[in-house]
Order: structure tokens, then sequence, then C-alpha cells
């Protein structure tokens, strides 16, 4: 079975996000951008399940500006066998919403056949948490979001999923879209030499309209501001200090 | 404008926090009509009938809905939805579910983690791990919006709504559910607790957590975790709290052997009043935290539960 894993493109978790001071959005212009970290663990699952022989082929597609390349070539770096990388915009700014993301997918989707999309539950810039839910919709395909455990059986998919009270565990029809969550696995990094075979791998670049689909942006946004920041505040002496703030502000 | 709040129920039992403080968020547009499906319904419904901004409860008794799965929602009830102009739900696991998969279905986008409700059509979400807030306005005909919900207080229990039976057709032949393993807790629920304390990598073990847990069995608190915590497997996933776990804002927050990374303060800095234990003074929490403490935390911590 083939296995589609959509990565985007986003500001590296470790770099602090910086409002632009006319309050247009966030300044993604000259900073290190990585792969989203739960794109990773979604590609990881997808080369286990080909390690084991659950899967043959692996396609990566990202969807955003033209250096989304980088991100691609370190998919395939990773083990991806090709990628497609959609060129939706020339502006890294202009955020693609989750919506149009889901309608690409799911031409892609058409066009390929995979038996499983893994997905990322949550791009950490937008933080939406839509994209994999707004694909299994379009394709009427199932549903497993927050996976932190995947179980690929003949026409089902077994997926364990984080929920606010514990954890679910629901079959899955195949084909189906899956979201994974943190606690999936842990991402490998890609060896010197993977990184040099990458070049190699067959990475096809396409339009939106290619797939007949068009960008709109649903949700305007009006503007972009600092959260109110916090002060930091006192360093106490003792734990008797500590003690008495505790039982001031408990039930206060 | 129509709108509907979906209540998030499991197997009968309501969130009633989660409900509660998403009809409020709701209610900033007008009266709001609950939509209330699950397996059984009899309890659930009467608590919802009695919160203030709610008009109709909408009773749909069927086991289709008794796991919240998603495609229950999306291939039974987008015609009931599509009558409304505004669909509210917690941006819980249970919101985050559903909410997106009928967005899909009406081809609408949704708008998550909603922290303010500034008109019809346009609303404040954080973005970054909350980095940032942004205003967005939509342009959809019908507006779905999930609620963060640390950000409204519960409505008061002082209605009487209206109740009604209503059918659905269809059903769901996409997943089947299997089984649930939840944590069952006498403590109050982290997202509704007055006070939570948090442990961090910094506990050191799962037997090193029952530090964590003692003082806040003490103060009669809700236990956190940070994904470092949940990770080394010393707490349970649902207690992470973060950009990705939970996001609570009590009056007081603990955070013990936790330094403080922007993803862990994305859940908690909302938070009255901050307390940090850490034994590193220059660790990133004490720039949140209302009151620091730079101790080792096996021993202040036993000490502080002793004397409290
Ligand atoms: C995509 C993504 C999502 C994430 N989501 C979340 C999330 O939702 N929630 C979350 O929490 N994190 C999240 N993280 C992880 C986050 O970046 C940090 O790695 C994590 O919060 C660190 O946890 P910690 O503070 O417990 O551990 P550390 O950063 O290792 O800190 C441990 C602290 O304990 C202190 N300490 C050690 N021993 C003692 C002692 N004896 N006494 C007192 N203090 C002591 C140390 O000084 C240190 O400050 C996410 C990361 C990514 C990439």
């Amino acid at each position: 079975m083939k296995i589609l894993v959509p990565v985007k493109r986003v500001l590296d978790y470790n770099v602090k996000a910086r409002v632009k001071a006319d309050g247009s959005g966030i300044d993604l212009a000259n900073v290190k951008m990585s792969m989203n970290p739960f794109d990773e663990i979604a590609l990881e699952e997808a080369i286990r399940l080909k390690e084991k022989g659950n899967a043959e082929e692996i396609i990566a597609v990202s969807i955003g500006v033209q250096q989304n390349q980088e991100t691609l070539r370190t998919a395939l770096a990773m083990g991806a066998d090709r990628a497609i990388l959609v060129v939706a915009t020339d502006d890294v700014h202009n955020d693609i919403e989750p919506l149009t993301v889901a309608n690409i997918l799911a031409a892609i989707a058409l066009k390929e056949g995979p038996s499983l999309v893994l997905c990322g539950k949550q791009a950490i810039d937008n933080d939406f948490n839509a994209t994999a839910q707004m694909l299994s919709a379009k394709l009427k395909w199932s549903q497993a979001t927050f996976a932190s455990e995947i179980d690929v059986r003949e026409d089902m998919v077994r997926v364990t999923r984080e929920v606010d009270g514990g954890l679910q565990t629901i079959d899955a029809k195949i084909p189906a879209v899956v979201s994974v969550d943190l606690r999936l696995n842990e991402p490998r990094y890609a060896s010197l030499p993977n990184i040099m075979k990458a070049k190699r791998k067959p990475l096809e670049e396409i339009s939106p309209a290619d797939l007949g689909v068009e960008i709109t942006q649903r949700l305007k946004v009006i503007k972009t501001k600092e959260p109110d920041s916090r002060e930091a505040g006192l360093i106490l002496e003792n734990i008797d200090q500590l003690v008495e703030k505790i039982q001031e502000n408990v039930g206060g | 404008m129509k709108i509907l709040v979906l209540a998030e129920i499991s197997n009968g039992e309501l969130a009633e926090d989660q409900t509660s403080k998403t009809v409020s968020a709701a209610a900033a547009l007008g009266q709001v009509d609950v939509l209330c499906a699950s397996n059984n319904c009899s309890d659930a419904s009467t608590k919802i009938a009695k919160m203030e901004h709610v008009e109709n409860v909408y009773v749909l008794e069927d086991e289709l809905f008794a796991q919240g799965l998603a495609e229950s929602y999306s291939e039974t009830l987008l015609d009931t939805i599509n009558s409304y102009s505004h669909v509210f739900a917690p941006s819980s696991s249970f919101g985050k579910n559903v909410l997106p998969r009928i967005g899909g279905m009406l081809d609408v986008m949704v708008i998550s983690d909603v922290s303010k409700v500034i008109s019809e059509d346009t609303f404040e979400r954080p973005v970054y791990a909350g980095n940032a807030i942004q205003t967005v306005q939509s342009v959809d005909k019908v507006k779905l919006i999930s609620v963060r919900t640390s950000n409204y207080s519960a409505v008061p229990s002082t209605g009487s709504a209206n109740i009604k039976k209503i059918d659905c057709k269809g059903n769901n032949p996409l997943t089947t559910f299997i089984e649930n393993k939840m944590q069952t807790s006498d403590r109050p629920e982290l997202t509704s607790a007055k006070v939570v304390v948090s442990g961090g990598r910094g506990v050191g073990s799962k037997e090193n957590f029952e530090i964590i847990e003692g003082l806040a069995d003490k103060l009669g608190a809700a236990v956190g975790a940070s994904r470092a915590a949940v990770d080394s497997g010393f707490a349970p996933n649902d207690w992470q709290v973060g950009q990705t776990g939970k996001v609570v804002a009590p009056d007081l927050y603990v955070a013990v052997g936790i330094s403080g990374a922007i993803q862990h303060l994305a859940g908690m800095k909302d938070s009255k009043v901050i307390v940090a234990i850490n034994k590193d003074e220059e660790a990133p929490i004490f720039q949140v935290a209302d009151f620091g403490l730079v101790d080792d935390l096996f021993k202040a911590v036993p000490e502080i539960e002793k004397k409290v």
C-alpha cells in the first residue's frame, strides 16, 4: 500500500515567534524554518510501517512556497520515496488555510490512491488542528485523530487516540486519514549518505491549478498582536515565604 | 443569527465545565440551542437545561453518539448544523475531533481555539503557542468555532430551557469504537481546578511524582505535567499542560521541576498566580512566575506539603 504524508514548513519550534511591528503577522524573513514536528512524527511512522512490510511507497507532499523544497528534501532523506511540491504562493507570510490544504491533498489522494494519509495533528504555527479532519471529510474516508499507537491490519487500522480523559482505541476502515500525536514515536535524523541519496529521489512540482483547486481564504487576518505579557515576579528567600504565598492564593 | 452549541458528552456523562464555558462564549452573540447527543442523555440534558442563556436543548439519544466519533456527527447531522449560523464546541479533544470534520463536509473553515468573540464574524485566537494573538474575520456562511474554555467562566445554573427530543438518520460505517482507557481520579479536573500542581522532568521518576501528587492533594489541587514528564512515563498523557496538551488558567499554578519552555507556557501562562520551584535560578519559568523559589524540589516540596 501507499502512504501519503503531508509535511509543512514552519518556523522552527526553538525560535521565538516575533510579531511584526505593523501588526500584519509573524516575521518570517531570515528565520530558521523546519518541518512541523508533528509531521516529522507522521513521516517517521510511515517509514516504520514500510520497514515492517506494511507499506511499499511513501509520498511526501508539501504545500506553500518554492522553498518548501528543502522540507521535502529532508523528508526524502528521512525515507520518503518521492515528493510532490505544490507551489501555492510566493510569499512565506501567506499561510494556506487547512480547508484549502485539505482540498489540495484530497485531489492528490484521489490521483495517487494511498491507503493511508498520515498527518501531524497540528501545525505549530497556526495551531489549527484541522487539516486531517477536513481531508478525511473531503474524501469521505475514516478519521482517527491524535494517534499514539497505529496498528495496520487487513482492511482497517487500529488506532489508539490521546483524548482528554485518557486513551481511546478505535478501528478505522482503510483508506483512512490518521493524525498523529507526540508520543507515537521519536523521529530519526537523516544520515549523511541518505541526505546525498535524497538529492536523486524524484520531486515533482505542481500548482493548485494543475489539481483544479482554487486557493481561497475564509478567515481574513485583521491583525496580529503580542499577548499580554507577564512580569517576572519575586524570588523568595525561603520555604516559609513560599508557603505563605501559596496559602494566600489557595481559594483566593 | 442562530447559535448552536455541541455539548461534550461521553457515554452519557456530560463534560459540564467545558460545555458550560462554551455556552458562556457563545452567549456573547445571543441565546443558544444546545445539541445533547449521546447514548443516554437524561442526566446531561437536565444539567444543560439549567444553564443560563440556553433556550432549547435538543436531545438525540442514540448509541451512535456514545463515544464522540467524528463520523457519527458528520454523517448524520449536517442538515441540523446547516440550519445554524454559528456552531460552537469546546476546543477539547472532542471538539477538535468533530468540528473540523463538519467543516470539511460543509466546505467551511473552522475557527479553532477562540479566546474572544468580538462580533458575529470576528474572533480572537492564539497562534504560535500563544506567542501571538490573531484577530480573524470569517466570510463563511456557517461559523464553526471551537472555544478555548480556559478563557471563560461557567454560566450560572439559573436557566430553564426547553428539552426537545430529536431523531437522526444514518450511521457511521467508517469507524468502530473498541475501548476506552480513562484515568479515574478523585482529584478535581485539570481544566477546571482552582489550583494545579505540575511536575516536570526534574521530578525524575514515576515514584517521585508522588511528591507532586501529595502536595496537590493537600491543596485540593489537580495534577499537571510537562511533556517531558509525560514522555518519560512519570505521568499519564492526559495530565500534559501546554501547546499540545491542556490549557489551564487556575487561581494558582505551581510548577515544580519545569524549565518553562514556550510550549509549556502556552498552556498555563493565563493562570492568575504562578509559583515556580526550580533549582536553576536561570530557568525561564521564573520569568513568568509571580513567586519563585530556587531550591531542590526533593527538599522543598515535602516541607511545603507539611506546612501548608
Ligand atoms: C511540537 C512540540 C510540542 C510540545 N508541546 C508541549 C506541551 O504541550 N507541553 C509541554 O510541557 N511541553 C511541550 N513540548 C516540549 C517542550 O519544548 C519542553 O521540552 C518541555 O516542556 C520540557 O519539560 P520540562 O520543563 O519538564 O523539562 P526540562 O526542560 O528538562 O526541565 C527540567 C527542569 O527541572 C529542573 N530540575 C531538575 N532537577 C531538579 C530538582 N531536583 N529540583 C528542582 N528543579 C529541578 C531543571 O533545572 C529544569 O529547569 C513540546 C515540544 C514540541 C517540539
